[in-house]
């Protein structure tokens, strides 16, 4: 494969992150692994309950109290993050590691104006001097598309829309040139013909800086449109990963297949649309086996007592699956 | 007079205008010319006319702040429409009171968007379902009825008699959507206004609540008026479609004319925007620069114009209207008229 | 009552010692006020069971105290210990009688300006506003000089003071509230405006007012206090905490310090406690702060 020849910038190794609740602990990410290559965009796509956002957070070292990181390795560029104190967790996040989350006013103090809030990124994380720093803020703003950029340093995270936001919170992540980006639903928020525009944006952007990226989505026509490899997480576990295009189309785990079968399709339609039965179970309490079991059509005696792993398929695909899909075939 | 071959639901020219501000110290402003009172008018809705058969699904479809789910809510009368005709099973409801609306409640009920919002968390589930048709119900054998109903609608929309007891955060956000389904549903409508209905669900469940809603509407006849952003949600369950912009509707066709030949350049470009799982088809790329207006103040002229690659100076001065084109297919758009314009 | 040992309230509550400082303060003083005038050798509003030749004994563990007045007496014999437990009684019926008329009457106004809006909203709020620019006790005082003394016009006082806050948290809740689907849905389903209120809008409006009504009984307590110490509140023949502060206050500088130190550390342990439970409350019943 061409891809493992590439450099790995970020391995994450088992990872476990958990959260003790009064009301038990919640596996929230239990056992997740996956890599991306420079300049690669992995796609994490799961329903909610996932776990997801919890892996975004664990590698900015961003989980607080009551979660904590019970296990594994998230290593960037052979450095374990889950061991790195919290002075070096500043220095990377930022610099190395950024994010852009799904609500752009969580990560914009509406205090102040959007160039200080520029400026300050560039302070931490370069040697730039004040006119230097202002320069590269004005081709930041301009870069993503934002329109009369020295004036709009000037203003306030309310004076802009929704869509120019995210716009605003894009350029931050990308200023200090970081070598990853943790994009947390960043589009689902906005308006589709804003979306688009967004994920244009970020796809130049990303390719132009020679950055990674991982995109956390719930929205596999958004993912499928914009990354190289998707991982599915079901119940804090990978249930599946693979190249894009070969997942989308001849997916090999059950639970894939079905979320991509649910999603109405504007060029086919069929009468009924497929759906995958039940819920999400209790993470609280996992049941023995396949999580996935329940829902699964094609689940047998085995699902319910050996817990499948991620095994290799036909491909780029693995799949955590006894009884994986060969193409064509539906669940 | 009630006509039973009239529509289940028939809108003309409604319009929505909320007058914002409050009191006068908030409205007062000082400008060049002394003091003076501020009368923001928030246009949500400019005269939309559209209308539903009996097991018809009409979806309305646009970006948020196009109106649509103000739409929705005045139907449902949670607004007072500021103007138009709303005619409900015939009847102009439009200047109903209180008294006069509860009879017509029971043909028209609503799905809310958001699964935790719309369920009072202090109620049990057997209470919020029963809530509208306890309101229908006068005498005492009637109400006697209830529980054995309130059974069979859980059941209906799958869930069992032993939730009837439980609190609304015991369940998911799809059962949840289904809780309020059977809601609608206590007192048998013609008419059921969605808004939103699986837009806060996950993909999986949002199959499961589609599959029911057109199941529903095979049992019982039920007209929908189906409110969403998404396209493939709309081009899956509607049998014809609005789209609306800045509280106007510009396009309004049957489905498949709709996906097949879209008129209206704002339809043209949200059908470019939609993200598919679908390896790229050769599909027309309309990219649109900026962001929807304020409500708050027009433009003037045609309302998309500020954001339409093919806008020219009529644009500008003329507003369009809504104009059949055939096949029932009506465009508010002056490139009907000059079609060598239509080119980026 | 077995969910609620278990549940996470109690938990949480268990781990908090300025809760269980403050529940087993509030406590005492329930206890006090229940039975404490079944445990005291005398009642002190009984004049045939004073003795003036009691006057002025210091507390037991001074020179000339007495066993049986252990807290020691006043100038009319009078034990400090069964004033204490007395006035404790008034205090806090004062405390309470007053927040759960101004807890019913601010609701009530809240939720009619929160669900209405318009020209009522304005009066109503506005009238909050005036209100609160004055400190509580002058509004108080001011009301007092006009009604007159005694423990009806003291609640009547406290009621006029303490509305306000109630009143508005209870108009910002309801105007939450009302945005959201499910009160959407009730006028959907055809419920009128009264019933909407009741059942959709004041279910859900109340958990804030749980710890503003604690903390207010402490407020009032200290309010009452400084009235009857201001000589405008209860009356003599009814004397509260406060009271008993001021009678004792006239011989403090005579060394005679017990008849009004003590009343005024039981006022003090009062509110104290109040307070103590009433951050905790705040503190669990804030989602925002967990």
């Amino acid at each position: 494969m061409a891809d493992t020849a590439q450099p790995k910038l970020l391995e994450v190794r088992n990872l476990r992150t958990y959260f003790h609740t009064f009301a038990g602990t919640v596996k929230a990410v239990n056992g997740v692994s996956f890599d991306i290559a420079s300049g690669e965009v992995m796609g994490l796509v799961g329903e909610s309950g996932g776990g997801k956002s919890v892996v975004g957070f664990s590698i900015l070292g961003l989980i607080d109290s009551p979660g904590k990181i019970e296990g594994g390795q998230i290593l960037l560029d052979g450095e374990d993050l889950v061991k790195a104190g919290e002075t070096r967790l500043r220095e990377i996040r930022g610099r190395d590691i950024s994010m852009v989350f799904q609500d752009p006013m969580t990560s914009l103090n509406p205090l102040h104006s959007v160039g200080r809030q520029m400026d300050e990124v560039l302070r931490l994380h370069s040697e730039l001097d004040a006119k230097a720093r202002h320069t590269a803020c004005v081709e930041m703003l301009e870069s993503v598309g934002i329109s009369r950029a020295e004036e709009r340093l000037k203003a306030y995270p309310h004076q802009f829309s929704g869509g120019m936001r995210q716009r605003v919170v894009i350029a931050i992540a990308l200023l200090a040139r970081p070598r990853l980006i943790i994009a947390d639903e960043p589009t689902t928020a906005l308006d589709v013909t804003i979306q688009s525009q967004i994920l244009k944006l970020m796809r130049r952007q990303i390719a132009e800086k020679g950055a990674s990226m991982i995109l956390v989505t719930h929205d596999l026509a958004v993912v499928s449109e914009m990354a190289d490899h998707i991982t599915v997480l079901y119940c804090g576990n990978v249930v599946e990963r693979g190249r894009t295009r070969e997942l989308i189309e001849a997916p090999a785990h059950p639970y894939t297949r079905g979320l991509i079968d649910s999603i109405p399709d504007l060029s086919n339609r069929h009468e009924r649309l497929q759906q995958i039965p039940g819920t999400v179970p209790d993470i609280r309490n996992l049941p023995k086996g396949c999580n996935f079991r329940d829902r699964c059509p094609r689940a047998q005696a085995l699902c319910a007592e050996v817990e499948p792993i991620l095994t290799a398929q036909r491909g780029s695909l693995s799949a955590a699956c006894h009884f994986p899909l060969s193409p064509g075939e539906t669940a | 007079m009630i006509d039973a071959t009239a529509p289940m639901l028939e809108v003309r020219n409604l319009e929505m205008h909320f007058s914002l501000g409050g009191s006068v110290l908030e409205r007062l402003r000082f400008g060049k010319k002394g003091p003076r009172l501020d009368r923001p008018v928030v246009r949500a809705v400019n005269g939309v006319n559209f209308s539903i058969e009996r097991g018809e699904i009409m979806a309305l479809v646009g970006e948020s702040g196009c109106g649509k789910s103000t739409v929705a809510k005045t139907i449902a009368r949670i607004y007072k429409p500021t103007g138009g005709e709303l005619r409900i099973d015939g009847e102009d409801v439009a200047e109903h009171d209180f008294a006069q609306m509860l009879p017509v409640r029971a043909k028209m009920q609503m799905i809310f968007q958001d699964p935790y919002a719309s369920l009072n968390p202090r109620q049990k589930v057997r209470d919020i379902v029963a809530e509208p048709l306890l309101q229908q119900t006068t005498t005492a054998a009637e109400r006697r009825e209830v529980p054995a109903k309130i059974e069979a609608l859980l059941a209906r929309v799958g869930l069992n008699a032993e939730h009837a007891g439980r609190y609304p955060h015991q369940f998911s956000g799809g059962q949840r959507q289904r809780i309020g389904i059977a809601r609608a549903l206590s007192v048998t409508p013609g008419l059921i206004v969605a808004d939103e209905p699986v837009s806060a669900l996950d993909v999986s469940i949002q199959a499961q609540i589609l599959n029911l809603m057109k199941d529903l509407r095979d049992e019982f006849g039920l007209a929908y008026l189906f409110i969403s952003h998404d396209l493939s949600v709309v081009h899956h369950i509607a049998d014809k479609i609005g789209v609306m912009y800045l509280g106007f509707m510009v396009e309004n066709a049957p489905r498949d004319v709709l996906f097949s030949r879209p008129r209206h350049p704002y339809t043209r470009a949200l059908l470019s925007a939609a993200p598919s799982i679908k390896e790229k088809r050769d599909k027309e790329e309309i990219e649109l620069t900026g962001e929807v207006p304020s409500a708050l103040s027009l433009p003037s002229g045609c309302c998309f114009r500020t954001r339409c690659p093919f806008a020219w100076d009529r644009c500008a001065a003329e507003r369009p209207s809504l104009r059949d084109v055939g096949e029932g297919q009506t465009v508010a758009c002056h490139l009907i008229d000059e079609p060598e314009r239509d080119v980026v | 009552m077995t969910a609620f040992f278990q549940s996470e309230f109690f938990f949480n509550y268990r781990r908090s010692s300025s809760a269980m400082i403050g529940s087993a303060l509030m406590a005492f003083f329930a206890l006090a006020v229940l039975v404490g005038p079944f445990v005291v050798s005398q009642n002190p509003y009984d004049i045939a069971a004073l003795n003036l030749m009691d006057s002025y004994k210091p507390p037991v563990w001074l020179d000339g105290g007495d066993a049986q007045f252990w807290l020691g007496t006043d100038g009319q014999g009078r034990d400090v210990w069964a004033s204490i437990l007395y006035g404790a009684r008034i205090s806090l019926f004062i405390g309470l009688v007053a927040m759960v008329a101004s807890c019913a009457i601010g609701t009530l106004l809240g939720l009619i300006a929160g669900f209405y809006g318009g020209l009522v909203d304005s009066i109503i709020m506005r009238v909050a506003d005036i209100q609160l620019s004055f400190p509580s006790i002058l509004i108080a005082l001011f009301l007092m000089s006009a009604v007159g003394t005694g423990v009806d016009k003291v609640l009547i006082a406290l009621t006029a003071v303490g509305w306000v806050v109630y009143a508005r948290t209870v108009r910002g809740s309801t105007l939450s509230e009302i945005e959201k689907e499910y009160v959407q849905a009730a006028k959907v389903a055809g419920l009128p405006n009264a019933k909407i209120i009741r059942k959709h809008v004041l279910p859900n409006v109340l958990t804030p007012l749980i710890v503003i009504a604690t903390i207010q009984v402490g407020t009032f307590v200290l309010i009452e206090a400084s009235l009857s110490f201001l000589g405008v509140g209860v009356p003599i023949t009814q004397p509260s905490l406060g009271l008993l502060i001021k009678n004792g206050f006239d011989v403090l500088f005579s060394g005679l310090w017990w008849t009004s130190v003590f009343p005024g550390v039981a006022i003090m342990m009062l509110v104290f406690g109040i307070n103590l439970f009433g951050d905790f409350l705040r503190d669990e019943l804030n989602p925002r702060l967990k």
